[in-house]
């Protein structure tokens, strides 16, 4: 298009900006806490005093005390670091794992593309769960099998984008050019294409970060995370489910923390893909 | 000059028309006090580099300016109605019942899911007229922009048809309404040679028939001036020259005119004979602040009084005004274009040494066959190339050319056929290739914009292609022989300009000190101005290396500029192939006719004679591919047998019933040679 070059800078629109705002203070939020925690929670989230059981929030105990008279606040705040302890790696391993593999699978195309993505293919229809507990069968339960499961279950998704974006960008003449002057495929996958699907790889890791939280979340609370007894989000829903009538708060204090810090990375996702998207 | 009932002039009148943008810096004017005035009927042609505010004008006279774009002051009337002062619902009327813009990109102006008719008769339902008669009046509409067959046309979608068609469609659309001003903004930009001088000829036969002020806007002074009556030469905001098209373009007063008249290699033209003269630096950006004339950090008559004074728009003859201090030193009616004077288009062995003497065979191409799905693109194809020779490939869109030239490269489909360099067979598959035969073939992409890493700098692209290609040479001095500012090195892609990405490309190429290079549409994504520079600089390095070149275009003149022997394909084969000057000038191949004919009609009047229509889908059956537009069609003969391959004077080969006798040639034949005036300080020595 002959389109009249101009100056015009592309500012932010504010309800991005704002919205990135409140994501950030979330997530930054929950990340303090799950490694001051010690030093914020009120009580200890494994002490039980049995004198005060199923007390309601008030002055004593600001989020009321569960079954055992254990602080809910005090396990909500303690709750967030098994989360972060797997959520993170588990999104760090699913992208470069997704993105290599996507990566590959789009740069050399034809059989090479056929047989990873049928590979993927079958690792996505093969649910999760039933994964997760093979593998706590097999193995007993550990930070490290929740992350290789989460992982796992990501990087068909990973790969998917990185392998579209790659398709893009491999027609391209500058990777023409490449082919041209002889440069080895590793060079043309990690030097050419690469930094140009840089972004959809950002994109894709910041979603995947808030999908990991909600799977951490929910392996526990089928009981295939922590082991019981533990604050761990997931695992306290699970455990208290059981008085939801009587003590509503001990199942909504952990299900706000996780929907919170859930919303505040969709938030963070949302804004910067808006914001890369754009640019 | 007939009037209004109000006492203004009919037609399109602009008077001190001030656009600015609002921008980070403040308010940056795009267009500055432009006034103009278009009869109805009349052709006014405003041309001029992009960023010269042609494209702001043209929305201005809408009133499509962008959010952060105003009139700042002037006014716009058509027919007496001020369109600046109408209100919005007034707006909206008068864009529907006067005013009609054709864009330049017609595929993105038609709705791709719907068929042509109704598209059509939406716009006429609008404008009250029934369901059926508006699917009466859709042929009509068709039939009138010349397209074969509307009734099969209209019941197509828009991708169904060519570029060209869907133009036609877009105009069909745009005459509906009756305007009573029609915006044309590049409307050929990106069609081919033969396509565009079809839609030009149509928009010059409807011209009368529509009877509205017509503005075409264009970066070609060529195709302006040969469908104008009136020309207005943009620059930095400024109207700088304005005068009839003929005045202006075979008398220019303004330095820049001159230089863009000066950019273009005319048909027959050969590098050989003249340099082209780029015109160096780039246009101001909006609102870039120029006390005195904006062309005078490029100009070379600048003096003291340029730089602080802004020339008055003065009368400079009959209708034709300059903005210039000193347009009476630049007074060269010879530089400009003549098309009264023929000369001998020449053959003359000095003029193209490896012409005459045939040099020792570099690439050997031998009965090449390239097929995507069931359709032939390249079809048993023989070609050669010498030793520091550049062969140009001639030929519409869709020819295989490019096919053609990805194969040499190594990319593209595969096929039959052989290609060897210096005898030894070349593998089809890039992947194949040794790093020696790498190095030795290289290429030079269309699009300046996607053949660079966009995230790479300068530098990193240079030294990765040095490295791979083991040039002995720093990235810094591959750098200046491409004529590149050594600052530019850390710069990405995205800052630079596309003739710069161009020259980064070609750098890149030369990299490894290659044998042949294959350039596909390297300029053809260019504006004149800086198409001049880069073919230059293909021209010099070619000269300083030896190297043999693969030349691509659709357009004939910069075919015939470069190369020293010219192919032209049609539909997947090769019809005309032999010393540029000779396949030029003829005899040759009526489609080579056609070619020149459509190149040339562009300094003149428009010509009558019509080749037809290019029918869409590739022939099966025996007979000659051209044998449905050719006008020397031999009934009987040239639609049931294949042509056979003719012989002229040796080395010069056309694919054609007609014997070497009935060929036709130039009737006019073509201006060639030194062009004395503006650009003659610039001569090479060596020419």
């Amino acid at each position: 298009m002959n389109a009249v070059t101009l100056p015009v800078r592309h500012a932010t629109r504010p309800r991005f900006r704002v919205a990135l705002g409140v994501g950030v203070v979330i997530v930054v939020f929950w990340a303090v806490v799950a490694v001051l925690w010690p030093h914020l929670a009120p009580y200890d989230p494994e002490l039980q005093d049995p004198l005060h059981r199923f007390v309601p929030p008030g002055a004593g105990h600001l989020l009321g005390t569960d079954q055992f008279g254990r602080d809910t606040l005090s396990r909500m705040l303690a709750g967030a670091r098994p989360v972060l302890q797997v959520a993170p790696p588990a999104t760090a391993l699913a992208v470069i794992a997704g993105t290599l593999v996507g990566l590959i699978a789009g740069t050399h195309g034809g059989l090479v593309d056929e047989i990873v993505m049928r590979v993927l293919d079958a690792v996505v229809v093969f649910p999760a769960i039933i994964a997760a507990v093979l593998l706590v069968a097999l193995s007993g339960r550990s930070v490290t099998i929740l992350v290789l499961v989460i992982a796992g279950s990501f990087v068909p998704i990973v790969a998917r984008s990185v392998r579209a974006a790659t398709l893009v960008e491999r027609e391209k003449a500058y990777v023409e050019a490449a082919r041209l002057r002889g440069e080895p495929s590793w060079s043309l996958m990690l030097r050419e294409i690469l930094p140009n699907v840089v972004t959809t790889v950002l994109v894709e890791a910041t979603s995947r970060f808030g999908d990991a939280i909600f799977a951490a979340a929910t392996l526990s609370f089928l009981g295939l995370g922590q082991p019981p007894g533990s604050p761990d989000w997931g695992a306290s829903v699970s455990d208290n489910r059981l008085w939801l009538q009587l003590a509503p708060w001990t199942v909504l204090a952990p299900a706000l923390a996780i929907a919170s810090l859930v919303v505040g990375m969709a938030l963070v996702a949302d804004s910067l893909r808006g914001r890369w998207e754009a640019s | 000059m007939t009037t209004t009932p109000d006492g203004s002039a009919a037609g399109l009148t602009v008077e001190g028309l001030t656009v600015a943008y609002r921008t980070a810096r403040g308010e940056a004017a795009a267009v500055t006090g432009m006034s103009f005035h278009v009869a109805p009927g009349e052709t006014y042609g405003l041309v001029g580099e992009s960023g010269c505010g042609k494209t702001t004008l043209s929305r201005a006279l809408g009133r499509h300016l962008p959010p952060n774009g105003a009139v700042t002051s002037g006014r716009v009337r058509l027919d007496g109605v001020d369109v600046l002062d109408l209100a919005p619902a007034d707006l909206r009327k008068w864009r529907a019942t006067s005013l009609a813009v054709v864009h330049q990109d017609a595929g993105s102006s038609l709705d791709p899911t719907m068929r042509v008719g109704p598209q059509l008769a939406e716009i006429l339902r609008l404008r009250g007229l029934s369901r059926a008669g508006a699917r009466e009046e859709v042929p009509r509409m068709l039939a009138r922009v010349r397209l074969p067959d509307p009734a099969s046309i209209a019941r197509r979608y828009p991708h169904q048809l060519s570029g060209g068609q869907q133009q036609r469609v877009v105009i069909a659309a745009a005459l509906t309404a009756r305007p009573r001003l029609l915006v044309l903004d590049e409307p050929t930009t990106g069609l081919d040679a033969t396509v565009e001088r079809e839609i030009l000829d149509l928009i010059w036969m409807l011209r009368a028939e529509i009877g509205a002020a017509v503005v075409l806007i264009s970066h070609d002074l060529g195709l302006v001036g040969r469908l104008c009556d009136r020309v207005g030469v943009l620059y930095g905001g400024h109207l700088v020259e304005e005068g009839n098209a003929r005045d202006v373009l075979a008398a220019p007063r303004h330095p820049y005119t001159s230089a863009l008249l000066a950019a273009v290699p005319r048909l027959g033209e050969s590098r050989h004979a003249r340099r082209l003269a780029a015109i160096s630096g780039h246009p101001p950006a909006a609102g870039e602040n120029v006390a005195g004339c904006p062309f005078a950090p490029r100009c070379a008559l600048a003096d003291g009084l340029c730089a602080r004074t802004l020339p008055r728009l003065e009368a400079a003859g009959t209708r034709h005004e300059v903005r210039c201090h000193h347009s009476d030193r630049l007074y060269h009616p010879s530089s400009a274009v003549d098309v009264q004077t023929p000369a001998r288009l020449r053959d003359d062995p000095g003029l193209s040494p490896t012409a005459a003497d045939p040099a020792p065979e570099l690439l050997q191409i031998r009965g090449l066959t390239r097929k995507y799905g069931r359709t032939t693109v390249v079809d048993d194809v023989s070609l050669s190339i010498g030793h520091g020779q550049v062969l140009g490939l001639v030929g519409e869109s869709g020819s295989g050319k490019t096919t053609l030239a990805r194969a040499v490269a190594g990319l593209g489909p595969r096929g039959t056929g052989t290609i060897s360099l210096d005898g030894h067979a070349l593998p089809a598959s890039l992947r194949r290739r040794d790093a020696r035969t790498r190095r030795r073939v290289q290429m030079v992409f269309q699009s300046p914009d996607a053949s660079l890493n966009p995230s790479h700098t300068v530098r990193t692209i240079l030294a990765r292609a040095l490295h791979t290609l083991r040039g002995s040479v720093s990235p810094q001095e591959l750098a200046a022989r491409a004529d590149l500012d050594g600052h530019l090195l850390d710069s990405r892609p995205d800052r630079l300009s596309g003739g710069q990405k161009q020259r980064v490309a070609i750098a890149r190429a030369f990299a490894g000190e290659p044998d042949l290079v294959v350039c596909d549409e390297p300029v053809s994504a260019l504006d004149v101005s800086v198409q001049a520079g880069v073919l230059q600089l293909l021209s010099d390095q070619q000269r300083a290396t030896g190297t043999s070149y693969l030349f691509i275009s659709h357009d004939l003149a910069v075919v015939g500029y470069l190369a020293d022997r010219v192919a032209v394909m049609y539909r997947g084969q090769i019809v005309d192939e032999g010393p540029a000057g000779r396949v030029l000038q003829g005899p040759h191949h009526p489609y080579t006719a056609s070619l020149v004919a459509a190149s040339l009609a562009r300094l003149g009047e428009p010509t009558e004679q019509d080749t037809g229509m290019v029918q869409p889908g590739r022939p099966t059956g025996p007979g000659c591919r051209f044998a449905p537009r050719c006008p020397r069609r031999i009934d009987g003969l040239c639609d049931s047998e294949n042509p056979p391959v003719r012989t002229e004077g040796g080395d010069h080969t056309v694919r054609c019933h007609l014997g070497i006798g009935d060929l036709p040639r130039r009737a006019v034949p073509v201006t060639i040679g030194v062009a004395p005036g503006a650009t003659e300080e610039k001569e090479d020595p060596s020419a």
